[in-house]
């Protein structure tokens, strides 16, 4: 049997299932509202992509809800190419003994096994992600299989759905990671969005069509059609470089925003993060984005994703 | 949830929106992100102003873990606006694999146990005398406490949509 336990409850929706699999003296573990759960206690927050503990303390110290521990950030995995997998236990284990905020790690997309280890190592979420190379061209991992919840990236709405229909509990829109280049992020965002409202201007027999063109479970697009949102929390991520990036995801409807390479590849990592911080927190008042964007030293340098040839783009992974 | 209750709900991010409240909540989120965020806007000083001339505070999770007077495994630094009587341990039960969902008996609320979500949550382990706990797990842990105009939980009424912790709060606010 795969980690986890047996067939969980599965609530894809928002609708209330009582699910009594793991029951211990009545109480349920690794029930979809816990998964989701953590993830709403996220909202409004920043999470930073890390490969040490030292950069885990600073990212906790600037005000990180989260951090992502990686052997490589994207940009390096880009620079130095080859295969980029899930990171050395050793390294997660530190940076998890480092931090009291919850530590997130990266899985290939299919990579159940790889799922399975970050779950024994006791992370808080597992990210099934693009940005290192896929282990599986047609499946991605069973999500419902697993106590820890998982966040998945996706470029459209019928790739969120897809993600949820297999267990994700957090969407994250994948903009193009390691470029420093937000343009992946606002598009990708904005096409979510914008399918979502959309989906709430179709009538009920429109539905029926919309659900075979995103390619999502009928049930799940007639919820997200009638509430306007998907039934779990929404992050951006994906070449955010500066506060004001992160405020224009905000301003974009993103409920928090994830950064990779943009702060530890800057001159002043500390003082970028804190200020990319300040400016998620207060993503409307450009008052507070300017002063927070200040004197911050060198942005990472970037590539535009327009030069980056098709097979080296990132966002393209995951189907 | 509060809105839909009938209250007239707002965010409350800088020091001149405390002074247009009758009461907070201060939510779910990561404790040290508040403490940190709170402090850097002036938000935390003035509030622990209004919480000692007796502004109605909900702090649930992390807002539990605000408004306790001592809290243990806290990360270097960190502070709390304090008013609970009570001694507060930060991710008491573990990581993201021990959050959990459960029934509580809570009298205060009616006879239906309270559905409450755990995520990486707080314990009150010790209750000051000033504090009264309300609500406690078959074990006996604290888990929810009232003090006055303040209550704290160390799950998340607003996740499960059970508005009576809610209901409860805003009858402090008259």
């Amino acid at each position: 049997m795969r980690a986890g336990t047996s067939a969980r409850t599965r609530l894809i929706g928002d609708t209330d299932v009582t699910d009594t699999t793991g029951n211990a003296g009545g109480s349920s573990f690794g029930t979809s509202r816990v998964k989701r759960g953590l993830a709403e206690m996220l909202k409004g927050g920043v999470i930073m992509d890390v490969v040490t503990a030292d950069q885990a303390r600073i990212a906790e110290d600037a005000g990180a809800v989260a951090v992502m521990a990686l052997e490589r950030v994207p940009a390096d995995i880009r620079a130095q190419g080859g295969v980029a997998r899930m990171s050395d236990p050793d390294l997660i284990e530190q940076i998890i003994a480092s931090v009291s905020i919850p530590v997130m790690a990266k899985a290939r997309i299919g990579h159940f096994v790889e799922a399975q280890v970050l779950q024994a190592l006791g992370v808080d979420y597992v990210d099934e992600s693009e940005v290192l190379s896929p282990a599986d061209y047609v499946n991605h991992i069973d999500k419902w299989d697993f106590t820890v919840p998982f966040v998945c990236g996706a470029t459209n709405l019928g790739e969120a759905l897809r993600r949820l229909t297999e267990g994700a509990a957090m969407i994250r829109s994948k903009g193009e990671a390691g470029t420093g280049d937000v343009s992946e992020a606002t598009k990708h965002i904005r096409t979510i969005k914008g399918e979502i409202a959309a989906l709430g201007a179709k009538s009920a027999d429109e539905l029926y069509v919309a659900a075979k063109e995103l390619q999502a479970p009928y049930d799940l697009v007639v919820e997200v059609a009638r509430t306007g949102h998907l039934p779990v929390v929404l992050f951006t991520a994906g070449g955010v470089a500066t506060p004001a990036d992160a405020a224009l995801m905000m301003q974009l409807g993103a409920d928090g925003v994830f950064v990779g390479s943009g702060i530890f590849k800057s001159g002043d990592p500390a003082k970028r993060a804190a200020a990319i911080v300040r400016a998620t927190t207060f993503y409307d008042d450009p008052a507070v984005i300017a002063d927070a964007s200040r004197g911050l030293g060198e942005a990472m340098v970037g590539i535009n994703v327009s030069d980056l040839p098709a097979p080296h783009r990132l966002a393209t992974r995951g189907w | 949830m509060l809105r839909a209750l009938g209250a007239d709900a707002r965010p409350v991010r800088r020091p001149e929106e405390l002074t247009e409240i009758d009461g907070l909540v201060i939510p779910g989120g990561e404790s040290t992100v508040i403490d940190k965020l709170s402090r850097a806007f002036g938000v935390a000083e003035p509030l622990k102003a209004a919480i000692a001339g007796g502004l109605p505070v909900y702090g649930t999770c992390a807002g539990l873990i605000l408004l306790a007077d001592t809290v243990r495994d806290s990360i270097q630094g960190q502070q709390s606006f304090g008013g609970l009587d009570v001694v507060v341990r930060r991710n008491a039960f573990g990581t993201q694999l021990d959050s959990f969902e459960t029934d509580l008996d809570i009298p205060e609320l009616g006879a239906d146990p309270v559905h409450a979500v755990f995520i990486r949550a707080p314990i009150v382990e010790e209750v000051g005398p000033a504090a009264r706990p309300l609500a406690e797990l078959e074990d006996g842990r604290v888990v929810a406490v009232e003090q006055g105009n303040l209550l704290g939980t160390s799950f998340h009424p607003e996740v499960t949509g059970d508005t009576r912790f809610h209901e409860y709060f805003l009858r402090k606010l008259g």
